[in-house]
């Protein structure tokens, strides 16, 4: 390759954004063609569009908010069933939808745990229905997500530097300022990217938390345009401005996080010596007890419910189960394949684009990608043949943007500590990307990997338009259930969802750092 | 010679195999499942049609249409069954679908006259509560009362467009004014029937839209009467699910022996404990033990498809007029 010196090559990446970009944008392409002329933007779009950033800006500000004294504490403190709570503030991302739905409202609903307890004390239920209600849902997936991605820059400060810092004796307001702050500063812009994405594109739980039609959002407005206008012209503008909006909060975010990195350390495991004081634990303490009963009082909810119908768990529930994790384990696969060579072009600073290419697959409507990959498919082959594949493939697009923010810092630091030693000892790009970037980033393999395997695991996504009567995925079949009154039944295979999506994370994020301390 | 005869056995049991036609029907998610008519239709239409009968799945009734018009004439599907009525004057409109000549006794409420859908099943929408608690008689009532609902979204769910015309059907004018009245009663509205059902078995609404034949579900496969649907003086709402053949079809003998069978006694007595519904034609045996424990309204209300078609816009203009405020 000519030009300037580089440990490894960026064209992988180059070409992996190229796939996701062409995915993304030449779906919406395919349904734009496909419209007729129809009515433009109109007032209730307008609304729609103010509801949907509204909420959406509110969500990302107090999910990240929120996780950074949560994160800190968890950074801070060493108890026991650390490990397990990190695992389970995995879950409530990874439900599907009406799950998470009915999980919430069991607790904070007009006839939840909390109005009940209420109601002893003869005090007013809580009235969930409304803005807040859409909110706090969107805290309830996103904060968990949140303080998973800072928690790793915390891990990302080398041990060296709380060495050093103690040594000279800073306190904990003076690490907060010199080490936690510029760590914040590079991390916490992403994060709020990410989870603003993620906000926009809801539907159903910003429909049914915001309590009725006033808490329309553009991809309810997209979905309308499909079922009820079939006007592909206004479902693909709407989606336009969906993807134009992530972009654009993108950009913002990554221009945002800029500054220095740490530099390295020697991987030693981190000690703090900060935090001590009685005031300092009993904060700690507190965030920690009050964001896992907000986030495991709803899990326990729905393992509650579940626990009843997973005895009479019946085999097309098994069968689904295990197209599900075969789905899965295609999506992470394919998932790392793109995700690391970006990583690698993004590390060696070939650019943001790449970068908005994978935050893109937040932004896109699983509806647009359906509908465009059918209208793509359809001339030459039955889209229905690959429904599998394309689920796979789609969910791994959805969640790339999850796996960068994971895999880009950690591919920076190596590529910044061992990329002018792999030039001069004339390793070749292959060898430095298996032999140096890849164990070096063992730890972030596994946690997006993990990530990766939850989020297909859950999703129902594309599927749900290109099914199969005989290879439904476990989301589809808790779906079926409900459909045919069999409430206990779903809440049953929805807790084996929960446990295997659970356990693909468990492992794959255990396997990545099997002998280091988190 | 051993060799001879086995590549002539595969030979012509391929033959064989490429001889079955294939029938091919679009239908929604729960009609295949397994919980619904789908798998018992597929073996007992195979029995006699010495085919292979293919269903496809695509989402629900709209999502239906929706595939059908993107497909347009390529489209694989020989017939269409999951439409309602609310969606057949759209479907005739495509052109993509041609007449049928299948004659019944319909044990429809209303008379059926369609050049180009056959019905197959029906059933009345209704209010469904807990059956010890009182419930109101119409919509005024309803919207006086401090009872809480859970709604569907009529834009993205067949039930909840099927209460927009209910009310509209009505009311006419003075739909936006009961939306009104009733907007402090919706406790929230849904995308689509599971959620809202799911909502209002965990207790977050006294009464949820459904259908009469709701109660059926819980009586005869929960052995559980604690359920009711809520009889409404104004009369109540039908809905029509109605099967079509297209016209591109590659079958069309096959497709109207489909059509055919689709009101006959077989597939007829398999809807009621599957599809909970009501058949279009009473099989021969009468309604399975507990249907008659169900309501029966004194009035069934059923828009014209054309008419449903027209007004379908404007009542959603008032509905979100009403509880967008």
């Amino acid at each position: 390759m000519a030009g300037r010196a580089e440990p490894v090559s960026p064209w992988p990446g180059i070409g992996a954004a190229l796939v996701v970009a062409v995915l993304i944008l030449g779906t919406l392409a395919a349904v734009a063609v496909r419209a007729e002329a129809g009515p433009g933007f109109g007032p209730s779009d307008w609304a729609a569009l103010r509801f949907t950033v509204t909420q959406a800006v509110l969500s990302a500000v107090l999910s990240v908010g929120l996780a950074v004294p949560v994160a800190r504490a968890l950074a801070r403190r060493r108890f026991r069933g650390r490990r397990l709570l990190i695992a389970l503030l995995g879950a409530p991302f990874i439900l599907p939808v009406i799950v998470a739905i009915l999980g919430l409202l069991e607790v904070f609903g007009r006839a939840g745990w909390i109005s009940t307890a209420l109601g002893w004390v003869g005090m007013e239920p809580i009235r969930i229905y409304g803005l807040h209600g859409v909110v706090l849902a969107h805290v309830f997936f996103n904060l968990p997500l949140a303080t998973r991605l800072l928690l790793q820059g915390w891990q990302e400060i080398p041990a060296e530097r709380f060495r050093l810092a103690a040594q000279l004796g800073a306190n904990g307001f003076a690490i907060w300022r010199l080490l936690e702050a510029p760590m914040l500063r590079r991390t916490v812009p992403g994060a709020l990217a990410v989870v603003f994405a993620i906000c926009l594109t809801s539907f159903a739980v910003a429909l049914t938390l915001g309590g009725g039609p006033r808490a329309t959002t553009i991809e309810l407005a997209i979905y309308q345009a499909f079922r009820f206008d079939f006007d592909l012209g206004r479902a693909a503008l709407l989606s336009g401005v969906q993807l134009a909006l992530t972009a654009a909060a993108a950009a913002v975010a990554l221009r945002a996080a800029s500054g220095e990195g740490f530099g390295s350390g020697l991987d030693r495991a981190i000690r703090r010596w900060d935090g001590h004081s009685t005031m300092a634990r009993w904060l700690d303490g507190l965030w920690i007890i009050v964001a896992a009963g907000f986030l495991l009082m709803p899990l326990a909810a729905i393992v509650l419910a579940g626990l009843p119908g997973v005895i009479q768990m019946p085999a097309i529930v098994l069968r689904a189960a295990a197209t599900s994790v075969g789905v899965a384990a295609v999506s992470t696969l394919l998932l790392l394949a793109m995700a690391l060579p970006m990583a690698a072009a993004v590390a060696l600073g070939r650019g943001q684009a790449i970068e908005m290419a994978g935050i893109l697959g937040l932004a896109a409507s699983p509806l647009v990608i359906g509908t465009g990959l059918f209208i793509v498919i359809h001339p030459y082959a039955d889209p229905f043949d690959f429904a599998l594949p394309v689920t796979a493939l789609v969910n791994a697009v959805m969640a790339l943007p999850f796996a960068l923010r994971i895999l880009v810092p950690a591919a920076r630091s190596v590529v910044e500590r061992y990329g002018k030693l792999g030039l001069s000892l004339d390793m070749g790009g292959n060898a430095f990307f298996w032999r140096v970037m890849l164990p070096r980033m063992r730890a972030q393999i596994g946690f997006a990997a993990g990530l990766a395997a939850a989020l297909s695991m859950g999703d129902l996504g594309v599927i749900a338009l290109f099914a199969d009567p005989e290879l439904a995925t476990l989301p589809l079949q808790i779906y079926r259930l409900m459909g045919a009154y069999r409430m206990e039944a779903a809440a049953g295979a929805a807790l084996l969802l929960l446990c295997l999506s659970m356990g693909a994370f468990w492992v794959l994020d255990r396997g990545g750092r099997w002998h280091a301390e988190t | 010679m051993k060799h001879l005869a086995f590549a002539a056995g595969v030979l012509s049991a391929t033959a064989a195999w490429a001889e079955t036609p294939e029938l091919t029907v679009y239908t929604y998610d729960s009609f295949v499942s397994d919980w619904g008519p789908g798998p018992a239709v597929e073996k007992a239409f195979e029995e006699i049609c010495g085919c292979d009968l293919k269903l496809v799945s695509a989402g629900d009734g709209a999502a239906l249409l929706a595939r059908i018009k993107l497909e347009g004439e390529r489209s694989e599907a020989d017939i269409v069954l999951g439409l309602d009525t609310n969606l057949t004057a759209a479907a005739a409109e495509t052109g993509l679908f041609a007449a049928h000549d299948v004659r019944a006794d319909y044990a429809l409420p209303v008379s059926w006259e369609d050049p180009l859908f056959v019905p197959y099943d029906w059933g009345y929408f209704a209010f469904v509560h807990n059956a010890d608690a009182e419930a109101p008689t119409n919509f005024k009532a309803l919207g006086d009362s401090d009872k809480k609902i859970v709604i569907q979204d009529p834009r993205s769910s067949t039930p909840g467009l099927g209460l927009l015309l209910w009310v509209k059907s009505v009311y006419g004018d003075e739909a936006p004014a009961i939306w009104e009245a009733l907007s402090d009663n919706v406790v929230t509205v849904t995308k689509g029937w599971s959620e809202a059902y799911g909502l209002f078995l965990e207790g977050e609404a006294d009464m949820v839209l459904s259908y009469t034949t709701s109660p059926a579900y819980h009586l005869i496969a929960e052995e559980d009467a604690s359920k009711a649907a809520a009889p409404f003086d104004e009369g109540h709402y039908m809905q029509v699910e109605v099967a079509g053949k297209l016209a591109a079809s590659d079958n069309p003998e096959l497709a109207d022996q489909f059509l055919a069978f689709m009101v006959s006694d077989t597939f007829q007595s398999i809807i009621p404990t599957t599809n909970w519904m009501y058949p279009a034609v009473t099989p021969e045996a009468g309604l399975p033990e507990g249907f008659e424990t169900l309501i029966e309204p004194g009035k069934s209300l059923l828009l014209p498809a054309a008419d449903a078609a027209a007004v379908r816009d404007v009542a959603l203009g008032e509905w979100l007029g009403a509880l967008s405020q």
